[in-house]
């Protein structure tokens, strides 16, 4: 009895202060994914804003049939696969080029950094007009000096050629956020670790393979599950570059819920590609469980 | 001996200088075509840097288009949504970090896993969350929005930042009398003013370039933030890249001074920022 009165007690202490934050989180954190799981296999009348009526995996069965789902799906994971070796590579080679304490370490790495902050909106315009079919793109005048291509190339028009803009622009902004967040891991190595190694007279990429490596294990498994979602995440890139033409071939799942919800106003089909979604995050960023469950 | 350090030396430099250009190369492109009278058509060859200060696309898109209009609700926004945010999500860290009440740790859990789903899957409930308030199509709905998709988020930083903060001052203050609200607007605020810095900025920064909600809310065009406007003043100028791109530096201004200003606290405490926003 006593128990429950604290409780109460400490409740109504705690309330004022957790009570405005505890009803936004549910309305725009929890509720929506349930709204969301309950919307995919029920009919959602946009007009009545009422789900009507159980319709079971329909739209779950309609998803799976549907071809531009197939392609978006294949883009979506072609894109996470692509872009994020890339990022986390070159990141983590830019943070050890950094950590080993050049000087103007501050001003290479706010320079790098500068993609990360700059909006989507604007580099998604600066690639797009870099990519420019036609001889006066940057890219293609690049690259047919250098001799790497004999005609221009209409990148936005072909479905993978658009696809090199949009990872581009993917792993051109995220490299610096990579490398900052190796860079706090680095420096949590201890030193000692590394002057023990070059006594013992092992060269750079020995201590790079058994040091620094193992070290950074959970920076990366971090880096790893932030950089899938952002790969899922990934909409204003292609809304503003291809908008998923040509015919669809670029459309990626968010770009397809986005347009299934908001141009074609299919409510209930858009929260389904949304679950199939969330579905295929906890997948990919899950992985890495399995990964350190094998080595144990 | 030296000298191959010397060498090791410049040849991390040149790696350093080849990825800093890297990263500004699309920028300088853009001030370029920013500076370039009638850029309808790509020119040929490609100019890599202005050849002339011709300040007309900046001009043209400060008076036509209700550019300072846009660049207003902008700020608008993005300065309320910030204010609240951080105001809701301090309350409820301290709640969380210095309060125990029963089921405290569960429901903080609820929290962090709201953190797992991407907030951008739940555009449609949200979307239909502000439409039971009436309030799609207004400045409100979007801050609403803003406020209600990062406020996890932001209770989770902040949190971890109260329980760092030493207990004795709140101790010899409830001793002393002080209200819960007292010990958190006069002595848990001022102590961490560092770390409520850093998250204005980054909340103002997301704020500021926040396109999702503002595309899936905003119709009118009077209530459009510079993103959208961005956005379609690339449709509608069957694309004029010199006007479009000198509109996107002026909308870049704020996030540029704010990054020279607080330089130290975005490349240092990057972790937060990719944890908090995307």
């Amino acid at each position: 009895m006593t128990r429950l009165r604290t409780g109460l007690r400490q409740w109504k202490t705690a309330l004022p202060f957790i009570l405005p934050g505890l009803i936004l989180v549910i309305l725009f954190s929890v509720y929506p994914i349930f709204q969301n799981a309950r919307m995919s296999i029920t009919n959602f009348n946009v007009l009545t804003q009422k789900s009507q009526g159980f319709v079971g995996f329909t739209n779950y069965v309609r998803a799976a049939s549907d071809p531009v789902v197939v392609t978006a799906t294949v883009n979506t994971i072609v894109y996470a696969l692509v872009c994020i070796p890339i990022e986390m590579l070159l990141g983590l080679f830019i943070a050890a080029l950094l950590h080993s304490g050049v000087r103007g370490n501050l001003v290479y790495r706010a320079l790098c950094y500068l993609p990360v902050i700059t909006s989507w909106v604007i580099v998604s315009l600066i690639f797009r007009y870099l990519f420019s079919s036609g001889q006066g793109g940057l890219v293609n005048y690049l690259l047919g000096g250098l001799g790497l291509i004999s005609a221009p190339v209409a990148w936005l028009s072909h479905r993978w050629t658009a696809f090199v803009a949009i990872w581009s622009l993917e792993i051109w902004k995220s490299i610096g956020w990579v490398m900052v967040i190796y860079l706090a891991g680095l420096q949590g190595v201890p030193k000692a670790l590394y002057e023990a190694a070059r006594i013992d007279g092992s060269g750079w990429f020995n201590r790079l393979r058994f040091i620094t490596v193992p070290l950074l294990r959970p920076v990366t498994v971090y880096i790893l599950v932030n950089r899938v979602i952002g790969a899922f995440s990934a909409f204003i890139s292609i809304y503003m570059i291809t908008d998923g033409g040509p015919m669809n071939r670029t459309e990626v799942l968010l770009s397809y819920m986005y347009k299934a919800g908001f141009q074609y106003f299919e409510f209930s089909y858009a929260s389904t590609l949304s679950m199939i979604m969330a579905v295929l995050i906890l997948m990919f960023s899950g992985t890495h469980r399995l990964l350190i469950k094998e080595e144990k | 001996m030296m000298k191959k350090a010397q060498i090791g030396a410049a040849s991390i430099h040149i790696l350093l200088i080849v990825f800093s250009l890297l990263s500004l190369f699309p920028f300088l492109n853009m001030i370029t075509v920013a500076f370039t009278p009638n850029s309808y058509v790509l020119p040929y060859p490609p100019k890599f840097f202005p050849d002339s200060f011709y300040l007309g696309n900046f001009v043209e898109s400060l008076s036509a288009n209700r550019f300072g209009h846009y660049f207003l609700n902008s700020v608008v926004v993005a300065i309320l949504s910030t204010f609240a945010t951080l105001f809701v999500a301090s309350l409820s860290a301290y709640g969380f970090a210095r309060l125990d009440f029963p089921g405290k740790e569960i429901l903080f859990k609820f929290y962090v896993f709201t953190l797992m789903v991407p907030a951008i899957l739940n555009i449609i409930p949200q979307f239909l969350v502000i439409k039971s308030f009436h309030l799609v199509d207004t400045r409100g709905g979007l801050v609403l929005f803003n406020v209600g998709g990062a406020i996890a988020g932001y209770t989770f930083f902040l949190r971890q930042f109260f329980q760092a903060l030493p207990n004795e001052l709140e101790e010899s203050a409830v001793i002393d009398g002080a209200g819960r609200f007292k010990i958190y607007s006069r002595i848990i605020l001022p102590l961490s003013g560092p770390a409520m810095g850093t998250m204005t900025i980054f909340a103002f920064t997301g704020f500021w370039d926040e396109f999702f909600g503002a595309l899936t809310l905003i119709k009118s065009e009077g209530k459009r933030t510079l993103p959208i406007a961005i956005r379609m003043f690339q449709g509608q100028h069957a694309t004029d890249w010199g006007f479009v791109f000198a509109a996107s530096l002026i909308a870049l201004i704020p996030i540029i001074v704010i990054y020279i200003i607080f330089q130290k606290q975005f490349v240092q405490a990057g972790a937060v920022d990719g944890a908090v926003k995307e």
